[in-house]
């Protein structure tokens, strides 16, 4: 008898607990608003962009299918134009007058790093897909934002590293000059030397550049094996283009650092075959890719980008979270998810580091030939699978206050 | 051998770069020089009236199957055509207003223009393959050189000194200068000049257009390019005097070797140096170079 | 009439931010001021620069170094970077008073790309990051500017201070002088006045209300960037001041209002069609709409007060011609 009045109290006191918890954990207007800022009609729209809202809505549908939770889940979207004082203005509106509570994808460092202030400041959460600067988990690192899909350190020690190994060490970098382009370089210059290579010379041209045939000239005459192309979108797909016209390929290979699918499916594989790349997805990987990019593919009419994979994954993620605590207070919610492992189509076993940073498998990819490929997208020969903890910049090297040395 | 620390094989090699680049941008300010130069008109759609030469040649090869040969003659043929529908619906009703007004109105327009192709095409562009005559390339020893740049250069230059013949040299280009100087005078004496102010203007767009066939092979086909170089080919001109065509191709020649070997010393500023020669010219020489009114 | 009409505006403005978002309003502030000053330069003194945004931008920088870097209170901020942008349009002035009408304007785009390439390669100004996290701090030592509402106070306060400086100078002799030498530059110095004196003094006190302008605005966002110094910005607000009236005194602030409104809303709602709609407006504007919002409203007025007038001429009463000179102005 007595073990049952224990028990009795027991569990009116667990009642009483959670009773008393779920009324102070609660859904702010029982709504969790989702925004997505990113670039609409830019450089970078095609790599995020509408499909990254798409991604964002495929998310928010799948996850009140399947739970069907208490709260309704909204979502706005707006162009920031690449231009940080308008994303921080949207963002600010947003958090001000719209009460979102989440703000993501964020392409554009400049834009990624002005709302991770901004949500610091406003105590919400920013989940950065697109953007790409290591900052964002060093020095400007906080406890309201993620990093999630990939980094400059993560593309560039996979293909560097890769490059290396096969036996080309000496390199040339062609640069875009600006705070991207060099950071993307040091990143790979580091792991070229780490790694036993050269680096012989770099070239640095304005960016947004068009022409770049007298940097790829100087390439040429350096005499380097790997020429790296530090910079991205339509920068990289002209060096490539103007330097299989000046004879630099196949003589000296290519190594785009940073490159998506939607930048390849623009070249043509006549152009960029051959080159080595890394990613955080692809969409022919396995059954479970395939499955989540056709139906992508059937609302946005072109294979998702990694970007637009990590955007489904970090929102999903976020949801659960929110479903789990039961609220949407920033502080709550971020715990949530850093005590959870991230186990979609997107990730295996991925988890979210103290510097914010996701950390998940990257791949290396090789660009097939046109013989090759078989079928619409398929681009990429899947090279190697660079592991989680090997993939992104290790916690000892990290610049971030929130690390614990 | 080396000179100031390059290798003077490398160095040739940007020399060679420079001009080649230099003559694109010669024919690419020609068109602009051409409508200020005679109508008084600033045209800031120009670069947008290039990127739509590539991009028809574009679409003309993607589904209508017209090849580049075919395309250099009738893009800029259908681009002009274009231009004249602009200079009779809007440009004619800012006759005699402040010059101000016609940059607005193209401004404008130019914005439409890349707006509407962003929408439809995105950014990352399309690639355009250069003609099979023209693939590959010939080794000078200092460099390689890609044919298909070889025959920019020819390409640009014709048209260069034929445009500079017509205006200067001949009976129609002689008419057309006296009709911008006096229009009532030379109409009074029976030349239709409104329709010689349209068929310039057209003329002008058209040159845009075929500099934008010309490119397309070189760079992505994207709705961005015009905006890029829009002001460096506004900068051509007014170095070289906005009221000569010898002017701005002389200027667009000098400015690509210029940038060239910006590139080779200290290439974080090539994109930056035309705008430093334009304010020194501009305040040692207002006309440019070969202006002739102040 | 004049000053009830600006007294009813005051009022309307000190209680706006309870009733529209405040950030908003200080936006349309900035631009407002923004867009006077450079209106101040072109309307009023007949000069267009093409490179108005190196002004805005270079004190919007300035004044982000100095407060964030060097933690100058937020009122000194805006008082150096107003100096800093003068001083630079002295300069900048100089150099391109020297040539008139589309060399002039040449120079100053020049002028203004040196200056964007400046700021994209100098490691003070963060490059295309920008200067972030500028702390708005304490006004005069004691009012929080980080409270919305204060903060938008203060962008009110500057922007009237600005707006009266300019409506002082064009009602003013010297302003009588300007519009002399806009009309007839060639009698202006048959008559003996030193005209380029007269418009380098324009130019600065142009430059210097469009570096406050963008002072305030870094203030606001607390985020100096590279668009502030882009020469598409130096053509938007050539489109506010020509939208909403070239000349007029109300003309650029009701220009910029409607322009920030716009991209505001359409960047939400129509995404990518911006640019198109954007450039729709301009043409709009150019061929049909010349006279700009406040222009057009301004004639309209004029055209019915002189209706009774017309019916008079048409009845015979009143000789044509000068009704005829007053309608067609």
């Amino acid at each position: 008898m007595k073990t049952s009045r224990i028990a009795l109290a027991a569990s009116l006191a667990i009642t009483g607990t959670i009773a008393a918890t779920a009324a102070q954990a609660q859904v702010s207007d029982n709504a969790v608003r989702i925004g997505v800022l990113t670039d609409m009609s830019g450089v970078y729209s095609d790599l995020a962009g509408p499909g990254a809202v798409v991604a964002t809505k495929m998310a928010i549908d799948d996850f009140v299918a399947r739970e069907k939770p208490a709260f309704k889940v909204e979502l706005v979207s707006a162009d920031h134009q690449n231009k940080a004082d308008v994303a921080s203005n949207k963002a600010r509106e947003w958090i001000e007058k719209d009460k979102v509570d989440v703000l993501t994808e964020l392409v554009t460092t400049s834009v990624a790093l002005a709302v991770q202030k901004l949500v610091k400041e406003k105590d919400r959460i920013a989940l950065i897909s697109g953007a790409a600067s290591t900052r964002i988990t060093n020095e400007d690192c906080n406890e309201n934002t993620v990093h999630w899909t990939y980094d400059t350190y993560a593309v560039a020690n996979g293909t560097a590293r890769a490059v290396v190994k096969q036996g080309s060490s000496k390199w040339f970098f062609l640069t875009a000059d600006y705070a991207f382009g060099h950071s993307l370089e040091k990143d790979a210059a580091q792991v070229v030397t780490s790694n036993g290579g050269q680096v012989i010379g770099t070239a640095r041209h304005p960016f947004p550049g068009s022409d770049f045939s007298s940097y790829l000239l100087k390439a040429q005459a350096s005499g380097a094996q790997v020429i790296g192309l530090a910079n991205a979108g339509g920068d990289t797909l002209n060096a490539i283009k103007q330097a299989a016209e000046f004879g630099v390929t196949p003589r000296q290979s290519l190594a785009g650092l940073l490159l998506f699918i939607s930048d390849i499916h623009a070249l043509g594989l006549k152009t960029a075959q051959g080159m080595y790349l890394t990613e955080g997805f692809y969409w022919d990987l396995n059954d479970q890719t395939r499955a989540w990019s056709k139906r992508f593919f059937e609302q946005h009419k072109r294979m998702p980008t990694m970007v637009q994979a990590g955007q489904y994954s970090a929102v999903m993620h976020y949801l659960q979270a929110v479903k789990a605590t039961g609220s949407d207070a920033a502080g709550k919610v971020m715990a949530q998810m850093k005590k959870t492992k991230i186990n979609d189509f997107f990730a295996t076993d991925g988890y979210i580091r103290e510097d914010g940073r996701m950390v998940h498998d990257m791949y290396l990819f090789k660009v097939k030939s046109p013989s090759d490929s078989r079928y619409a997208w398929d681009y990429y020969k899947p090279m190697q699978v660079i592991r989680a903890d090997g993939a992104f910049q290790p916690l000892s090297a990290s610049a971030c206050p929130l690390v614990k040395k | 051998m080396e000179i100031f620390g390059v290798p003077s094989q490398a160095l040739f090699g940007q020399l060679l770069l420079g001009l080649i680049n230099g003559s694109f941008y010669a024919v690419l300010s020609l068109g602009l020089a051409v409508i200020f130069g005679l109508l008084h008109i600033i045209n800031f759609m120009h670069g947008a009236q290039y990127m739509l030469g590539a991009f028809v040649a574009w679409m003309a090869l993607q589904f209508l199957g017209i090849n580049y040969w075919v395309a250099l003659l009738a893009v800029p043929l259908a681009v002009g055509a274009f231009g004249i529908a602009i200079e009779r619906l809007m440009l004619k009703r800012l006759a005699g207003l402040d010059p101000l007004y016609g940059l607005l109105l193209t401004f404008g327009l130019a914005l439409m223009a890349e707006g509407i192709f962003r929408n439809l095409y995105g950014v990352s562009g399309q690639s355009y393959p250069a003609p099979e005559a023209l693939q590959g390339g010939v080794n000078l020893g200092f460099m390689f050189l890609p044919l298909y740049r070889a025959w920019v250069v020819v390409a640009a230059l014709g048209a260069c000194a034929i445009t500079w013949f017509l205006i200067e040299r001949t009976q129609l280009g002689a008419r057309l200068r006296a009709a911008t100087e006096h229009a009532q005078l030379v109409q009074a004496l029976g030349l239709n000049v409104p329709l010689m102010v349209t068929l310039t203007y057209g003329a002008g767009v058209a040159l845009a257009a075929f500099a934008g066939v010309l490119a397309a092979p070189l760079t992505q086909v994207n709705p961005l390019m015009g905006s890029n170089l829009i002001i460096v080919v506004f900068a051509v001109v007014v170095i070289g005097g906005m009221g000569s065509i010898l002017g701005s191709i002389v200027t667009g020649l000098s400015l690509g070797v210029i940038e060239g070997l910006t590139k080779v010393f200290y290439a974080e500023a090539s994109a930056v140096v035309i705008f430093l020669v334009m304010a020194l010219v501009l305040l040692l020489r207002p006309a440019g170079l070969f202006g002739k009114t102040a | 009439m004049k000053r009830w009409i600006y007294a009813a505006l005051l009022v309307a403005a000190l209680a706006a931010p309870f009733v529209v978002y405040p950030t908003f309003l200080m936006k349309v502030l900035c631009f407002a001021l923004f867009a006077s000053a450079f209106n101040l330069l072109l309307g009023h003194g007949g000069l267009l620069s093409f490179g108005h945004a190196a002004y805005f931008g270079s004190a919007g920088y300035f004044c982000a170094h100095v407060c964030k870097v060097w933690g100058w209170p937020p009122e000194l901020g805006l008082l150096a970077a107003t100096a800093a942008a003068a001083a630079m349009g002295w300069v900048f002035g100089l150099l391109a008073i020297r040539r008139s009408g589309i060399y002039f304007a040449m120079v100053t785009l020049a002028l203004a790309q040196l200056v964007y390439f400046l700021a994209l390669q100098l490691p003070f100004t963060g490059g295309e990051n920008g200067l972030q996290g500028v702390p708005r701090g304490q006004l005069l030592g004691f009012i929080d500017l980080n409270d919305n509402l204060a903060m938008y106070y203060l962008v009110l306060a500057v922007f009237v201070g600005g707006f009266a400086l300019i409506h002082r100078t064009i009602h003013s002799p010297f302003g009588q002088v300007l519009k002399a030498i806009r009309e007839n530059e060639p009698r202006a110095i048959s008559l003996g006045y030193a005209v380029d004196r007269y418009k380098l003094r324009v130019f600065v006190i142009s430059a210097a209300l469009a570096g406050l302008a963008g002072a305030t605005k870094t203030l606001v966002f607390q985020l100096a960037s590279l668009t502030d110094v882009h020469w598409h910005l130096s053509g938007e607000v050539v489109l506010m001041t020509l939208l909403g009236g070239l000349g007029t005194v109300w003309g650029p602030a009701v220009g910029a209002f409607t322009v920030v409104l716009l991209e505001d809303q359409l960047a939400s709602t129509v995404g990518s069609w911006v640019t198109v709609i954007v450039g729709a407006v301009f043409v709009a504007c150019v061929l049909l709409f010349r006279r700009g919002i406040v222009g057009e409203l301004a004639h309209w007025r004029r055209r019915v007060a002189l209706l009774p007038v017309h019916r008079r001429v048409a009845r015979g009463t009143e000789p044509a011609t000068e009704v005829a000179a007053e309608v067609a102005r």
